[in-house]
């Protein structure tokens, strides 16, 4: 079963074309990874999953976008378009509060206010995103006390408290140390079965690591999708060969 | 040689600036010292009285009158100020030119002398209104005089906040709204509270936009109908008379202490409601 079904997507920002003719199918219950030197389009294209892209001014979208079948650019409603999406970003941004405040905002946001619920979604986010033991005895403490890596795993339960049916990122590691990456790419591959998975990354090796399918781009276009061994073992497009064997990126 | 001469020119330098810092720290020290000393006799219990009559000069309806004309010149202020800043930053579309009429609107509003504003309070609240010399338009026209700095200062807080806690909360699907008032603005807090801190330094120390709005009578009402003075007007109208000298100075120690209470107080207050680190 397909998760997203893109079909001609054209993004503009401004005069800027960032995005060209982009169709792509993502499957549901795996991970995806998006691949490509900066600039080539990767984050933009993951933003517009999650329509990040409408805060930005000037930005302009064509083609259409499909969610299990639903097409989220025409009359749905933006806000629980984003809790069926989860986005996890760059830069770990837990909000200046504590951690328990934290994960309960999605749910808050959406309408949960019952104090039993809370503390069971909190604790099953905690746990879904393997940082319950480390964070159990301080839950009422400040977030921005945890460490980096700690405060992204944060940021992934605090996404998974809205309960997504698919989890982005961007870039999630690459701000974090090698110890904390592993962590963290222990935990999407713990989380795969419940969720589908796109992540953006820099990192080919973390593609070929913890990815199912892989899809490269290039200039706002994608040159290639199929299955993360394929590609890396047998490329089809040369571009795509020399990327993946470090001739430019 | 050549080291000899870089260590003069250092050793040099470091008299100048120890000196600047000194300077400027036995100024204030100065001046505070000075009021203390002229003040501290005159600072008896006859002026705390309740009552104020000409015998005792008591600066205690004064006292209760600057705490009342602050309160009700931030309330007014406060609201205004802190959700035109959110419209501006928040909400505005970039490069909008309303936006840029309201910020340069509120620039020029920063640099014109109270004086003015009290002139203009007097014409339209006291005069055009009818309102008389009352707290009310004493308070309204310090209003209008801290607004724009309440305004520039909530935005420089929320400009100051970073992106990517927005970018969080619109990717857990919270609308701007909710985003702006969970997330942006007790982000913010303190910035605002400092604003708010420096209007408060502006209310108690104004006289002249007073005089003319207020009116100098030395006695408190609850009814902000009637006329009150402030502290500072207070200080004025004594030291004007020139028969109690002293108790101005005594005066002036109590704003002192007022000014800093109030400062502790809000700092206080922006560290509860702010940010817990």
């Amino acid at each position: 079963m397909n998760c997203f079904e893109i079909k001609n997507l054209d993004l503009f920002y401004g005069g800027f074309q960032a995005l060209k003719k982009i169709n792509m199918e993502i499957e549901a219950g795996m991970i995806s990874a998006f691949i490509g030197p900066s600039g080539c389009g990767k984050s933009t294209l993951l933003k517009t999953l999650n329509r990040m892209n409408d805060i930005i001014e000037g930005c302009k979208i064509t083609g259409s976008v499909r969610l299990y079948g639903e097409d989220i650019y025409n009359g749905a409603d933006v806000n629980l378009l984003r809790k069926r999406v989860g986005m996890v970003f760059q830069k770990p941004n837990p909000f200046p509060m504590s951690v328990y405040d934290n994960i309960a905002f999605g749910p808050r946001t959406h309408g949960i206010k019952a104090r039993c619920e809370l503390d069971a979604v909190v604790e099953n986010s905690l746990r879904n995103a393997a940082i319950w033991d480390e964070v159990k005895d301080r839950l009422k403490k400040s977030a921005l006390g945890l460490s980096g890596g700690q405060q992204q795993r944060l940021c992934i339960a605090r996404a998974l408290a809205g309960s997504p049916e698919a989890l982005l990122l961007d870039e999630p590691t690459s701000a974090l140390d090698p110890i904390s990456t592993g962590k963290i790419e222990e935990l999407l591959l713990t989380l795969r079965e419940k969720y589908s998975i796109i992540i953006v990354t820099h990192n080919m090796q973390q593609a070929a690591r913890i990815s199912d399918s892989t899809a490269f781009f290039l200039h706002g276009e994608v040159i290639e999708k199929s299955d993360t061994k394929t590609i890396f073992a047998r490329p089809a497009d040369k571009r795509t060969e020399d990327y993946i064997t470090g001739r430019f990126g | 040689m050549r080291k000899a001469k870089l260590k003069l020119s250092e050793r040099i330098l470091r008299a100048l600036t120890w000196a600047a810092a000194f300077l400027t720290a036995s100024v204030l020290v100065f001046i505070v010292g000075f009021i203390f000393i002229k003040g501290l006799p005159y600072l008896k219990p006859s002026l705390f009285a309740w009552n104020y009559n000409s015998e005792n000069v008591s600066l205690m309806p004064a006292l209760i009158s600057t705490v009342y004309m602050t309160f009700l010149s931030l309330l007014a202020a406060v609201p205004l100020g802190v959700f035109s800043a959110i419209f501006l930053t928040e909400y505005s579309k970039r490069g909008n030119k309303f936006v840029a009429l309201v910020r340069v609107t509120a620039e020029t509003l920063s640099g014109i002398p109270s004086i003015v504003y009290g002139l203009f309070g007097m014409l339209f609240f006291v005069n055009f209104l009818k309102w008389r010399y009352s707290v009310l338009a004493g308070a309204f026209t310090l209003s209008i005089m801290i607004l724009p700095l309440i305004l520039r200062s909530t935005e420089e807080a929320i400009i100051a906040v970073p992106d990517n806690l927005r970018e969080g909360a619109f990717g857990l699907g919270a609308g701007r709204l909710r985003t702006v008032f969970k997330i942006v603005l007790p982000s913010a807090a303190p910035g605002i509270f400092a604003g708010i801190i420096l209007a408060i330094g502006r209310i108690a120390g104004e006289t002249a936009a007073l005089i003319y709005t207020a009116g100098t009578v030395a006695q408190f009402s609850v009814n902000p109908m009637e006329s009150a003075r402030t502290l500072s007007v207070h200080m004025y109208a004594l030291s004007n008379e020139g028969l109690h000298t002293g108790e101005g100075y005594a005066t002036a120690i109590v704003l002192l202490l007022l000014v800093i209470l109030i400062n502790a107080a809000s700092a206080w207050a922006a560290k509860r409601i702010g940010v817990k680190k």
